[in-house]
């Protein structure tokens, strides 16, 4: 294994450059290093003025998702003894305005994320004053509240939604999607698969509302089922399963309303 | 609660149904009708056969719901192409009537063929 | 989407990558993607020429012996073949993408992803013999 390898790495300074640039690198090439190590040692003993996002370094926090070698990666996950001989091509993460060098904006996503209410939504309790206001869906008929405020949940319950808890909000998944790439307005697949997540949870009703912000023409129907966004995502979420099922649940949905336009529930 | 109504998951269903259909279907009837006939490898079954077989109710129903399945299928999935190809979103509305009532006409035809004219 | 924002000294300008209309060039899995979907096209193709061979057999054999003759010839046969291979590569990769979509449950237990695909291949030859034996003659 040689010594040293080349990092090929997107400069982007918005106070100088219009367009970004390309710099080189080289890092040592260490059986255990990662991409990430390698930008650390650049910016702790050749540039301090990259600028680049991580945290964790293993693989759980999601911060320092990148295009290396024109493939969404985590950095801390994409190990330089892969890419030996090089040199490596890291880029900003596709499908994302640039604000500096390798830091992408991510304030859609995180608007996206909101709108799809990943949180258990509690049933309406018979009695109680409608906290939400307006015209909400009372879930499936009135289980007035236990007498605790346990949720109990069996583990082939939480088999259903497990797989799309493991999301790790990493968006590789929007560097991806070349639907997301084409319109950003398209909700894209993390929020659907965290949507979905909450869905398939038996202590959650907040399906129907879920669904509103859903069917909409931007949120599933958009999904082409491409397929990449499951290729990219390093927890194995399968998020293009999920819009796919979901996809069905609400063209159900749809039909039963449809077809008994009351008291269908 | 006041769902938007938007033609979308139907659109989908249709697109779905269609799929399957053409999936299951279409590869034995265009190696058949499309490749081997032709090419002379198996001789093509008598008029009179043929005639028969199409007469039949579940071959009229199967084929039109082929045909016109089918043919959702491509208006859907083309449009979409339309979007992400050549990305001529800004053409919308043309390419949805273009597609969907292709599609609407040529599931008449089949009907027509199908069912009164054979 | 992000409002606009305004940029200051303390607020950069963000660069915004345009995606390039042969961005589906990029990649071999986009590439197999946009081909994948254009076999609708000849899914459509297909459609228009079941219904002319409908057509020729009600109207009499020497109107199916006409199309029998048009199918043979080389062009007509070079578009169909490639039908052929379009039409096929939608019906493979819809049969392996479905069971992502469903998820099948046997007795409380989730079917492998393999074996739902390989039921739907063995479903999918059957069914072909099926055609071939009504359309070859009982």
């Amino acid at each position: 294994m040689p010594d040293h390898i080349t990092l090929r790495v997107t400069r982007y300074r918005p106070e100088e450059d219009t367009e970004p640039g390309i710099q080189e690198y080289e890092v040592p090439l260490r059986e255990e290093w990662a991409v990430l190590d390698g930008l650390n040692h650049v910016k702790d003993h050749l540039d301090a003025t990259l600028s680049y996002r991580w945290s964790c370094r293993m693989g759980i926090c999601g911060s320092c998702g990148m295009t290396v070698n024109g493939e969404p990666k985590l950095s801390c996950a994409a190990f330089l003894a892969d890419y030996a001989p090089g040199p490596v091509r890291v880029e900003p993460l596709a499908n994302f305005p640039v604000i500096r060098d390798l830091v992408v904006e991510i304030g859609d996503f995180m608007s996206k994320l909101a709108k799809v209410k990943p949180w258990i939504i509690e049933e309406p309790q018979a009695g109680r004053g409608d906290e939400a206001g307006g015209d909400r869906e009372v879930g499936r008929g009135g289980l007035v509240g236990g007498d605790t405020d346990e949720h109990l949940q069996t583990p082939a319950e939480m088999d259903e939604y497990h797989q799309f808890s493991m999301c790790i909000n990493c968006m590789l998944c929007y560097a991806a999607c070349p639907v997301y790439g084409l319109d950003p307005q398209f909700i894209g697949p993390a929020a659907i698969a965290l949507a979905q997540r909450y869905n398939l949870d038996s202590r959650d009703h907040g399906a129907a509302e879920r669904l509103d912000v859903l069917s909409q023409h931007d949120g599933i129907w958009g999904c082409t089922f491409v397929g990449e966004c499951t290729r990219a995502c390093p927890k194995d979420v399968d998020p293009a399963g999920a819009i796919q099922r979901y996809k069905l649940t609400a063209a159900t949905e749809s039909l039963k309303a449809f077809l008994l336009p009351r008291g269908a529930k | 609660m006041a769902r938007r109504r938007s033609p979308e998951p139907y659109l989908w269903l249709l697109f779905s149904a269609g799929g399957v259909l053409s999936a299951l279907l279409m590869p034995i009837l265009v190696l058949l009708f499309g490749v081997v006939i032709p090419l002379g490898w198996i001789s093509p079954p008598g008029h009179e056969d043929l005639l028969g077989l199409l007469r039949n109710p579940i071959t009229r129903i199967v084929l039109f719901a082929l045909c016109a399945l089918s043919l959702c299928h491509w208006a859907h999935r083309f449009r979409y192409t339309l979007y992400d190809g050549l990305r001529i979103k800004h053409l919308n509305e043309l390419i949805i009537v273009a597609c969907y009532g292709v599609a609407i006409i040529g599931s008449i035809m089949a009907g027509y063929l199908l069912f009164v004219s054979l | 989407m992000t409002d606009r924002p305004e940029y200051t000294e303390f607020h950069p300008r963000w660069y915004r990558p345009r995606m390039s209309t042969y961005w589906w060039l990029r990649r071999r899995s986009y590439l197999a993607f946009i081909l994948r979907e254009l076999s609708s096209v000849f899914v459509a193709w297909f459609v228009l020429y079941l219904l002319l061979l409908v057509s020729a057999v009600g109207q009499g054999a020497t109107a199916y012996r006409r199309f029998l003759d048009w199918s043979a010839t080389p062009w007509l046969l070079a578009v169909n073949l490639m039908a052929f291979v379009f039409i096929a590569f939608h019906a493979v990769t819809w049969f392996n993408l479905a069971p992502q979509a469903i998820v099948v449950r046997l007795r409380g237990r989730r079917v492998q992803r393999r074996r739902i695909v390989a039921s739907i291949h063995l479903g999918w030859i059957v069914l072909s013999v099926l055609v071939i034996w009504l359309v070859m003659g009982r």
